[in-house]
């Protein structure tokens, strides 16, 4: 596959992911699929951040391997990324602010001094432009026309016409130095690819499917990676008309959520697993009360504040048993961002459909990085339909009952305001018409028999869904040498590396288990049982979807590729632990 | 103990809009509670708003199970925090009149974060808080409005905290509508939650009522021997800082009745989502869905 890597990388305040941000729509502008990776810390200002741009006419889905443009911003750069160059790779720095001594580059691999500082000078005292001239030098190396990155550039300051007449000199002033000093990367791709692809991190694509599945209420603490959830809603909020509220915290969020919802609009709440620890009550409350919720739950490194700006998928067993008792949810784990749209819109529905909570499970990696998508896979034009199917009573109350026993668990949902549908919604257990059965009836044997018939009624809508939700898909060839198990943003680039694998002559599948819970236990054994090998791919330590496999079908998946430490996994760690596996290298 | 168990006798036109329930309330007899769902039935029915158009919010607690006693809509949730619930049902539908009840240990202890943010938002609700001093659902443990020195099962030796002061913490919070009120004078009370239901904005009524079984302290008789009515007492509820001074009176003189109002814009009236109406009426799903996708191109 021809693909080319673009990485920056300098202290937090050098503007990188803005930088990172321009690389990534150079391409997807000229039709070439762009994945967007933005590595960062949890300092406003110093540390060491860096962004990878890759960038394919053919589709990819991860960050990929290696690098072949670095542009440093400062030595520590050179330093921690200089062995990430593929061979024929460049770095671009300044002189005048490092130098790059012979030893710090590897073989194969050239250091071009571009004066970044000098050239922006020209159009401004000030250091800022540094990066225009940067961009440009880094574009011709990657084999990019000058005027892509001015359109580029002229969409990111086209409210600042001055600011955006410096950037466009800058750029082509830098661009047209490196032509003079280089040829192109010999990774440079053609100058056109397909139709433009859309730019968008996980996170727009789950607002961007919330919105469009009918969201009319957020509450939201912000929380990384969860913020920018809020941030793209409440930037649309006019737009669409949703109501963006930023709660005072993580219980009131989920609390306003609930009561919105419970009031008749479709409500959701996002955060992390440091927010949803302090969600969990009311999660049993949206259980008990059976008011449909959705929850996002964009996991990142714990336990505790663990690496705030740091991916993790470790918080799957809490979701599973989050909140006493028992009561039905349904877990969801899409794997990429167009796949993270459907399963937004798919959660509303689920969540009204089933009148239960529903959770969007993510990951720092999936909802911050930048994904490509086509056009097509957005898909707008879903109309969002109420499920409200009790009638007002025409004379009195009709002994309306909100709890109503039903064969699928399902009861007719009235909201307030609906003439003769009166109901109290109860955190404690009550009967079907909503009265309480926890103080003067608990334990009188009535109420015991109301009480087992109730757990029955809310527990059976699992049935339902499980029965009315795809099966986890088995990705790739049916013939396969190994038959890898995950869920979530494993998918990115665990079909990077079943490409790679394909052109190594190892055909390998992949269980994706995009519904954790209710999980299709049945679909899961018979894919297990008939591959040839099995490896569970997760980015936690204790392999949790490997547990609540083995639990729900009793099958163990002893190989594992686990990942803890808050790096993304990438494509080549997968090839070489298959390879290993199959023993086509020494393990 | 002198309040009954029934509710109190009504005076003027007969009801048309009936609120009690034909669930009967569960505590204990003599109970404060019983005098302040009367006050709130009553409230309501003067106010002639059909039932099916309030929502009665509330959290954990003896007080709490009050929603169950009355006729309208009520979502029974969690301990301390019934607020945001009423909170995202007033701004799903603001044409609903919200009300949240609850207890001391609800409101101003496990809930107080939410109560202050509900204040400061001047949002619509009317906030009833039936403050007995106590833990009484839980058997007789301090609050945090229990008296300095008062022994309770978790504090034999004595409270050694001060009080919260609701009143002047909701005073500082930015509540628009501050009154307190006394289960043993339900004339005054529903006058008090009926003046809130109306307001334009947050509205607090802080009821000292009563725990017959768990608070020997904080008796009717207590009460009744201590407090004096702000309306007979040239108190000016217009002035802020004559709400504060009236609020620090806590010894043998406690004032009841309306300490503070203000008009402000609520919540709901500078909260651009809510111009085209109640949100549950309007449309869902994106709008404009050609050019949505372009800023990500």
């Amino acid at each position: 596959m021809k693909d080319i890597l673009l990485r920056a990388g300098g202290a937090a305040g050098d503007g990188i992911a803005s930088v990172g941000e321009v690389f990534c729509r150079i391409f997807t502008r000229n039709g070439f699929y762009v994945f967007g990776h933005n590595a960062y810390q949890s300092v406003i200002r110093g540390g060491h951040v860096w962004f990878q741009a890759r960038a394919s006419p053919d589709r990819i889905w991860s960050q990929g391997d290696g690098c072949d443009i670095l542009y440093a911003l400062d030595r520590a750069t050179v330093d921690f990324h200089a062995s990430s160059l593929r061979e024929g790779g460049i770095i671009v720095y300044d002189p005048e602010k490092f130098s790059v001594p012979p030893e710090a580059v590897p073989s194969g691999v050239k250091a071009l001094p571009v004066p970044t500082l000098e050239l922006a000078r020209k159009f401004s005292p000030q250091s800022i432009l540094q990066n225009a001239v940067g961009m440009g030098a880094c574009a011709y190396l990657a084999g990019v026309p000058l005027d892509t990155l001015d359109g580029v550039l002229a969409d990111q300051f086209r409210k600042k016409k001055d600011v955006l007449e410096q950037n466009l000199g800058a750029a082509k002033l830098g661009y047209e130095y490196a032509q003079g000093k280089s040829p192109a990367s010999n990774h440079a791709l053609p100058v056109k690819g397909g139709a433009a692809k859309l730019l968008l991190s996980g996170n727009q694509a789950i607002a961007l499917g919330a919105a469009a599945g009918g969201l009319k209420f957020l509450a939201q603490y912000p929380m990384t990676p969860a913020t920018s959830i809020m941030h793209w809603l409440a930037d649309h909020a006019s737009a669409f008309d949703i109501l963006v509220k930023q709660a005072e915290d993580e219980l009131a969020a989920i609390n306003m959520a609930i009561g919105a919802s419970y009031a008749g609009v479709r409500a959701m709440t996002a955060t992390s697993g440091g927010g949803f620890s302090l969600m969990v009550e009311a999660l049993g409350q949206a259980g008990m009360t059976e008011t449909p919720l959705v929850v996002v739950e964009a996991q990142r490194s714990g336990p505790s504040t663990g690496l705030p700006t740091k991916t993790e998928q470790g918080d799957l067993n809490m979701m599973l048993g989050a909140s006493q008792g028992d009561f039905p949810r349904v877990i969801l784990g899409p794997g990429s961002a167009q796949e993270a749209f459907r399963a937004t819109v798919r959660a509303f529905e689920l969540a009204e459909e089933w009148q239960t909570p529903v959770l969007l499970a993510t990951d720092l990696y999936l909802s911050e990085d930048m994904h490509s998508v086509d056009r097509e896979e957005l898909p707008l034009d879903y109309a969002p339909s109420s499920l409200f199917t009790v009638p007002e009573p025409t004379n009195g109350s009709n002994g309306y009952k909100r709890y109503l026993f039903t064969p699928s668990g399902v009861s007719p949902r009235a909201i307030p305001g609906q003439k003769g549908l009166n109901f109290v919604a109860g955190s404690d257990e009550h009967d079907e018409a909503g009265h309480l059965i926890s103080d003067v009836n608990a334990g009188v044997p009535m109420a015991i028999e109301i009480r087992r018939k109730m757990m029955e009624k809310r527990m059976r809508k699992l049935q339902g869904v499980l029965a009315t939700t795809e099966p986890p898909k088995l990705e790739g060839p049916a013939a396969a040498e190994v038959t890898l198990v995950g869920w979530g943003s494993t998918a990115l680039p665990v079909r990077d590396a079943m490409g790679i694998l394909a052109t190594k002559g190892v055909p390998v599948n992949y269980l994706n288990v995009h519904q954790p819970f209710p999980l299709h236990a049945e679909s899961v054994a018979k894919a297990l049982r008939a591959a040839k090998r099995t490896m569970l791919v997760e980015q936690n330590y204790t392999g949790q979807l490997g547990r609540l496999i083995r639990a729900e079908t009793g099958i163990d998946l002893p190989v594992k590729l686990l990942k803890y430490d808050g790096e993304p996994l990438y494509p080549w760690e997968i090839v070489g632990k298959v390879l290993e596996v199959t023993g086509h290298v020494p393990s | 103990m002198s309040l009954a168990s029934a509710p109190p006798k009504t005076e003027g036109p007969a009801l048309k809009v009936v609120y009690k329930s034909t669930t009967k309330p569960t505590w204990c007899p003599g109970c404060g509670d019983y005098g302040v769902v009367a006050s709130v039935e009553r409230a309501l029915s003067s106010l002639q708003i059909p039932t099916h158009d309030v929502v009665v919010v509330s959290g954990i607690g003896c007080s709490s199970n009050l929603p169950h006693f009355l006729s309208s809509y009520g979502f029974h949730g969690l301990h301390g925090r019934a607020m945001p619930v009423a909170e995202g049902v007033k701004l799903a539908n603001h044409g609903l009149h919200v009300v949240v009840t609850g207890g001391d240990g609800d409101g101003w202890g496990i809930g107080l974060g939410h109560a202050l943010h509900a204040m400061r938002r001047n949002i619509d609700l009317t906030y009833v808080v039936m403050d007995n001093e106590i833990y009484g659902l839980t058997t007789g443990q301090a609050s945090p409005t229990s008296t300095m020195g008062q022994k309770t099962k978790s504090t034999p030796q004595g409270v050694i905290e001060e009080p919260v002061n609701p009143i002047a913490l909701a005073l500082s919070a930015g509540a628009t509508y501050v009154a307190r009120g006394f289960s043993g004078d339900p004339k005054q009370l529903s006058d008090l939650i009926a003046g809130g239901i109306k307001h334009h904005g947050f509205s607090l009524i802080d009821v000292f009522s009563p725990c017959v079984t768990y608070n020997h302290l904080n008796t009717f008789d207590f009460f009744r021997q201590r407090v004096y009515k702000l309306e007979n007492a040239q108190h000016d509820p217009t002035d802020l800082v004559k709400a504060f001074a009236k609020a620090q009176e806590f010894g043998p003189k406690i004032p009841t009745g309306l300490f503070y109002r203000a008009e402000k814009p609520t919540y709901e009236d500078l909260e651009p989502a809510l111009k085209e109406g109640p949100l549950v009426h309007q449309k869902a799903g994106i709008r404009g869905k050609d050019k949505v996708l372009d800023e990500f191109v």
